[in-house]
């Protein structure tokens, strides 16, 4: 079913059954439990729901996976977002002495958002999106990615489409969850290039005081660089179409130096196809870095200020901020927030992501003669209660949400490896003792 | 008076042990005797030497020579230790010398009680006394930097000769470094990431698994952020020691006057509030509103909608010239819902945000209004930002043209760029006030968008109900005692280093939906 047959109006009607048949608690639990290596880490968790009308309800904490299944079902929040863990519990902020109910701990959080490039994408503006411009999302996750693997050392990174338009990252190391504020503004500055308002044309400027001859500025910025090249000339050269129309074209040379921009403009009266546009720029830039002059590297410049990803850094610097959760449903489209399988992210298409109504009519075509015989084979022996749990897990699987249930347990699994390491350690001390 | 001391340590130190670097780590109180006229003396004179140090830091670039000479001069008439080799040759330091170490020494110490008592003055003083810090280390020779570390033990990870070898190429790539030491001639230290954050955030350092790798030349930045975190923890301690300082009525009135008397007049204090009607607010706009704010103004009125940095930045600016929080609300309604936010969606999702500012909601802290330092340094705008500087966040070109505008003449306009090529933006600012308020020569330092504003109203002598009560008593002394014991010693927080941290709780809740 195509999302544009979704109504939000309909979501009274769903959102019950989508809390209660398919919603992967277990597998939330899970996650946000970290294996109890932390004392009442997810009972100091923040949840808030945005409920019908848009009324915004902060401060929400569970002590279980049964409380938090209760309460989900019966308040049937259009959106989730998830909070810090503070100091105490989070439903109980009124009654602690001020100034003591602190955010102590949180995910490292990015948000990527689309409307951050409307200066450079020309196919949508605002809260559209197509195939076009998403290239920008695969690019940006493949910056940031790579960066907070390899330089940041960080291995439990959970992708999540947002639902709508853009993509969020949630590092879910140990350390990254205990960074301070400094230090979460550090590491989102040191992946942004892309800096300046309205009022600043010109949103990167490299430099390199030091070796003014070697190739180009420093290592993050040349694997940057080489996530770009692969995408630029499609992206932005044919898609985007930069090098065609003049109003794009004068904003491209606006970030050359200014006698370059003379010579291309000349050049570019002959010469109209992109492709070979970008090759005379590319030349330019070629014979300037043999000279001295200013502006070496608008070439890199130009490349970076169309496809660098730009974060929203306020989101990633507080500990308290909130973001949407994944699973959570996004009430303007319908989608549901699916963690992204980065093995498949040059396939991943937005416009492909389940929404709400397609998962629950899924939930109504008639079971294959197989599923149903092993449910009844296995019926008695289980106790009420597992009866329900398992039959939940029946019915995600019978909907386009399992995949992206199945890859969410993977990178459980993967974190799952990591707190068994802390349990043992934690463990052998006791015995020391 | 006698400092708490933690530790009583039997005294053995003498003033040449005590003493014996230039540079103080402050690991230990002072635990001599002083009277309280000193002990005046000594912390006024440490806090000129702060401020001053704040001024410089906004005016030039730190470390820049004008920098280190301007803070040399003022460190040497105030009789600070200012040139550490200015006694290399004599193996001890002079009697003269160590009375100035000793003067660093106990001040510091007495600043420490004056500003532990809330984040806000934890956070100026922090930053501050690393700067100081910063300054003096850089002023160090080789010799005596090691001397240091290795008095303080301070000792750091290196890497192996081997692992140097494999990482040679990157080493050389990524440090800025290049004193013409070579790589091999250097020692690299590896730490985590979290300790060298402003090596990381600038991209100055190889960053590898977590680890930057810190040329021995850079080694200052690893000591700094020891220093801070230190300086940050013992302030905590110090706060929950201070009711027992409180207590003494002789101490308390003088610490509360030296934490006001320098952090400046506070713009939050609503003397004015209702002097303005929300139909002026474009006519001010134009005459006597600071570009910043000028330009926040202009958007608002063209998109109908500010993203949260220029809410703050704006919102704080008009509760400082007296907006009450009724006319912030019909304020930013009224515009709000002529774009795309129904008057519905605006009460739950804007209206509690504002109410935030003005000490309504949530923690209930009173939010003082942006200083330029504030605007210039953190939260730069990104993409469909209006907030900022226009001096520091604006092309030169898009800004001459604003200011052609704005019909300030071209002679005007080539000094205003001049000053903003050479990184002046406050003082670019007040030439831009100057100019169009035809002075030939402004009689204050501006540091505040709300201080041009009063400024402005002062010179053109409007809103002559306004006039009065803006002229609020500068760094008054009856005031500022009032002001200290309101101000409730928060928990122990997290002193940090980030300016934008403060109004943190208030981000949260300015989020874009
Ligand atoms: S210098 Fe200060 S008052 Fe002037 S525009 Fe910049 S921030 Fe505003
Ligand atoms: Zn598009």
């Amino acid at each position: 079913m195509p999302s544009s047959d979704y109504d939000s109006a309909c979501l009274p009607d769903i959102l019950p059954l989508y809390y209660r048949r398919l919603f992967p608690f277990s597998q939330y639990y899970r996650w946000l439990n970290y294996g109890g290596v932390q004392k009442n880490y997810f009972q100091n968790r923040e949840f808030s729901f945005t409920l019908k009308d848009d009324i915004y309800v902060r401060y929400q904490s569970f002590s279980t996976q049964t409380e938090l299944e209760k309460e989900m079902q019966k308040m049937n929040p259009y959106k989730i977002d998830i909070g810090a863990i503070y100091s105490h519990r989070p439903n109980q902020h009124n009654t602690v002495k001020s100034g003591t109910f602190q955010a102590l701990e949180k995910e490292l959080v990015f948000d990527i958002d689309m409307t951050d490039y409307d200066d450079v994408r020309s196919c949508c503006s605002a809260a559209d999106i197509c195939c076009k411009c998403w290239t920008l999302m695969t690019i940006a996750i493949h910056i940031l990615d790579r960066a907070l693997r390899e330089d940041f050392g960080f291995q439990h990174l959970l992708w999540v489409y947002s639902g709508r338009r853009g993509v969020h990252c949630w590092v879910c190391d140990e350390a990254a969850r205990k960074l301070s504020v400094a230090a979460r503004s550090a590491v989102a500055e040191y992946l942004s290039l892309v800096k300046g308002g309205d009022e600043m044309m010109k949103k990167v400027v490299l430099t390199d005081p030091i070796h003014p001859l070697s190739v180009c500025i420093c290592d993050f910025n040349r694997e940057s660089l080489a996530v770009v090249e692969q995408y630029f000339s499609r992206y932005a050269l044919q898609d985007q179409d930069i090098l065609g129309r003049k109003e794009s074209v004068d904003k491209v040379l606006a970030l050359t130096p200014e006698d370059v921009r003379k010579e291309l403009q000349e050049d570019f009266l002959y010469e109209k196809k992109p492709e070979n546009r970008w090759k005379l720029v590319k030349e330019q830039a070629r014979r300037r870095r043999g000279t001295s002059k200013k502006g070496q590297y608008f070439e890199e410049e130009i490349m970076l200020q169309y496809c660098y990803p730009r974060l929203d850094v306020n989101v990633s610097k507080g500990v308290n901020h909130l973001l949407k959760s994944p699973f959570s449903v996004h009430p303007k489209t319908g989608r549901i927030s699916v963690p992204m399988d980065l093995k498949e992210l040059e396939t991943f298409d937005p416009f492909a992501v389940p929404t709400i109504n397609l998962i629950c009519e899924e939930l109504d075509r008639p079971r294959t003669g197989e599923e149903e015989e092993k449910t009844e084979d296995t019926k008695e022996k289980e106790s009420e209660q597992d009866a329900a749990e398992s039959r939940k897990i029946r019915d995600y699987k019978r909907t386009s949400l399992a995949k992206y249930v199945k890859y969410f347990d993977q990178f459980l699994d993967g974190m799952a490896r990591s707190w068994k390491g802390e349990l043992l350690k934690k463990s052998d001390l006791q015995k020391d003792f | 008076m006698q400092f708490p001391s933690r530790r009583k340590k039997f005294i053995t130190n003498s003033q040449t042990e005590l003493y014996g670097h230039p540079l103080q780590f402050y690991g230990q109180p002072p635990l001599e005797n002083i009277s309280l006229t000193e002990f005046e003396a000594l912390a006024v004179d440490r806090l000129k030497l702060l401020k001053t140090i704040e001024n410089l830091g906004v005016s030039y670039v730190k470390l820049s020579d004008q920098y280190t000479k301007k803070l040399q001069f003022e460190s040497k008439t105030l009789n600070f230790p200012y040139r550490p080799d200015a006694d290399d040759r004599k193996s001890q330091a002079g009697p003269i010398e160590l009375e100035k170490r000793r003067k660093d020494h106990i001040s510091h110490f007495i600043l420490r009680l004056a500003y532990c008592q809330t984040e806000d003055l934890r956070r100026w003083f922090i930053q501050q006394e690393v700067d100081l810090f910063r300054h003096r280390f850089n002023d160090l020779n080789p010799k005596q930097k090691l001397e240091f570390l290795h008095r303080n033990n301070l000792q750091y990870e290196t890497i192996s000769v081997e692992e140097k070898k494999t990482l040679k190429d990157k080493l050389v790539k990524s440090s800025y470094a290049a004193s013409g030491v070579t790589v091999e001639d250097q020692e690299f230290y590896k730490v985590p990431f979290q300790d060298a954050l402003d090596l990381v955030r600038t991209r100055k350092v190889y960053l590898k698994a977590g680890y930057v790798y810190i040329p021995h030349h850079d080694i200052v930045t690893i000591v700094l952020n020891d220093f801070r975190t230190r300086l940050s923890k013992a302030l905590a301690l110090t706060a929950r020691s201070l009711p027992a300082v409180h207590s003494d009525e002789r101490l308390q009135p003088l610490l509360n006057h030296l934490s006001h008397a320098y952090v400046g007049q506070d713009y939050s204090i609503q003397k004015n509030v209702g002097k303005i009607s929300l139909e002026q607010i474009d006519s001010l706009s134009g005459k006597s509103f600071p570009l910043c704010m000028r330009q926040i103004h202009q958007s608002l009125r063209e998109n109908h909608h500010l993203r949260h940095g220029g809410r703050m930045q704006y919102g704080l600016f008009l509760k400082g010239i007296g907006l009450s929080l009724e006319q912030a609300l019909q304020f930013w309604r009224s515009e709000f819902i002529k774009g795309k936010v129904d008057a519905d969606k605006f009460d739950k999702a804007y209206a509690y945000s504002i109410r935030h500012m003005f000490g309504k909601e949530g923690k209930r802290t009173d939010y003082t209004p942006y200083s330029c330092m504030k605007v210039i340094l953190s939260n730069a705008p990104s993409q469909g930002d209006h907030h900022g500087c226009p001096f520091r966040h604006s092309d030169p070109e898009l800004l001459k043209q604003k200011l052609q505008f704005y019909k300030v003449s071209p002679s005007g306009i080539s000094q205003i760029l001049e000053l903003v090529k050479g990184m002046h933006y406050q003082l670019a600012c007040q030439k831009y006030f100057e100019l169009t308020h035809n002075l030939e020569d402004a009689s204050f330092s501006l540091n505040h968008p709300n201080q041009y504003f009063i400024e402005s109203q002062k010179v053109l002598g409007g809103g002559k109900d306004i006039k009065r009560e803006m002229d609020a008593p500068q760094r008054s002394q009856e005031n500022s005692a009032t002001r200290g014991s309101s101000a409730a010693p928060e928990e122990a927080a997290n002193a940090s280093q980030d300016l934008a941290e403060g109004t943190e709780e208030l981000d949260s809740f300015f989020q874009d939906a």
